[in-house]
């Protein structure tokens, strides 16, 4: 483990190498049982984040996490259970998907002035077991949102793992 | 009111004076859009379960070859240094991560990124827009083909510098293994003056983000070749807690 390569921030200028169509599509937007699951990142200010990028892994709606590749391309692809979503101009991320069986949504957080990446859990409502505050709330209209601290009042609870 | 180098160096100093470490430091001051950007609470300590256990797989549908070389995604030859980078991706045991995504951004040789928010006045170059991915072998190793990316100045001080880099993404097999990072090149004097690499206290550690110039992978009267191995933290999976004795 100390030979482990350190982490470094991912800069202001990432956008034309990681966002492609569809990265946060996991399901097409509007597909039949699809949901939407969105938020905004925020840092120690409250200000949004418009550099930050955010990525998913999950189960499909039967809890089994796929094993397929795919999610580069998406067209044609089956569901890969991951996305990626890069934060616009007023710190807003979202993602297509589908609502996991296993009640969680896997995070992943990156940002200009993140000098390394932190992992979370967004949770389904009601989830069993959830770890305070990391459950999503359901909007009227159906969507999941669930917003990202940084820092700050309402900091977001960030995971460390045994190996990491 | 914008700090000096000097006045960053020294902060820099103060810090890594206390115990080093091998990760960044999130609260790192020297790098000024710290500040608001890094959680103050420790982590909370969880045991990965379902999906965290399972990194996104990624395969030949995904990538294309020529992705890989960076010189040739445009009608013609970029400027500058060419170059390769080659190395291993392996897991915290020493196992090649096979068949995985490993994606690279970059400056062109001028120090300015193809990226709209970059204002840097330097050349763009019409041939090269330092966007590159590929999957690794099946020993773990991949390859890019490139152009030396320059230097280029920015806002966190007066006169502020970034050492040349590319910006390297990479999956392992856990979904806690992924890792976004940057190389550096061996001998660059701005290293020692750049507050995102010297968030990195150890001296060891950073310099496991800086390839070797390596003479056999150079080609004859075409590129300079280096070597860069990366080592993403260990994987769960066939992990057993190790036991007190």
């Amino acid at each position: 483990m100390t030979e482990t390569t350190p982490g470094q921030t991912i800069g202001p200028f990432f956008h034309h190498a990681l966002a492609f169509p569809g990265d946060s599509e996991l399901v097409p937007f509007g597909a039949a049982g699809s949901v939407v699951l969105h938020g905004y990142v925020h840092d120690g200010a409250g200000e949004p984040v418009p550099d930050a990028m955010i990525e998913i892994r999950q189960s499909d709606a039967s809890g089994v996490v796929p094993r397929a590749g795919g999610s580069l391309r998406r067209r044609g692809a089956g569901f890969t259970g991951w996305g990626r979503s890069c934060t616009d101009g007023a710190g807003h991320y979202w993602f297509s998907t589908v609502e996991p069986g296993l009640p969680f949504f896997a995070v992943t957080v990156f940002a200009r002035g993140l000098l390394d990446r932190l992992f979370t859990r967004i949770y389904l409502p009601g989830a069993e077991g959830a770890v305070d505050g990391l459950v999503a709330s359901r909007e009227a209209d159906g969507r999941l949102r669930f917003d990202i601290h940084l820092q700050g009042p309402s900091e977001t609870v960030f995971f460390k793992f045994p190996r990491t | 009111m914008t700090s000096s180098q000097q006045e960053i160096s020294e902060e820099i100093a103060k810090i890594q004076a206390d115990s080093p470490r091998g990760a960044p430091l999130l609260d790192f001051a020297p790098y000024r859009s710290t500040t608001l950007r890094h959680p103050t609470k420790e982590p909370r300590h969880v045991d990965p379960e379902g999906a965290e256990l399972l990194a996104p797989v990624f395969g030949n549908s995904d990538v294309a070859a020529v992705e890989a070389d960076l010189t040739v995604q445009r009608g013609g030859e970029p400027i500058g240094e060419r170059i390769r980078v080659q190395g291993r991706v392996l897991d915290g045991d020493g196992r090649p991560v096979r068949r995985q995504l490993v994606e690279i951004w970059q400056a062109n040789a001028a120090g300015r990124y193809s990226h709209q928010g970059d204002q840097h006045p330097a050349p763009l170059d019409p041939n090269f827009t330092g966007v590159g991915r590929c999957l690794t072998d099946d020993d773990g190793w991949y390859s890019f083909t490139s152009i030396k990316p320059g230097p280029y100045p920015w806002r966190n001080h007066h006169n502020a510098w970034r050492p040349a880099h590319i910006h390297f993404s990479l999956f392992g097999t856990d979904f806690t293994q992924r890792l976004i990072t940057q190389m550096y090149f061996p001998g660059d004097q701005l290293l020692a003056l750049d507050p995102i690499a010297q968030s990195i206290t150890d001296p060891a550690a950073l310099a496991r983000l800086i390839a070797s110039y390596d003479h056999s992978r150079s080609e004859h009267e075409w590129l300079l070749g280096y070597r860069w191995d990366i080592v993403l933290t260990g994987s769960h999976a066939t992990y057993l807690e190790p036991s007190d004795d």
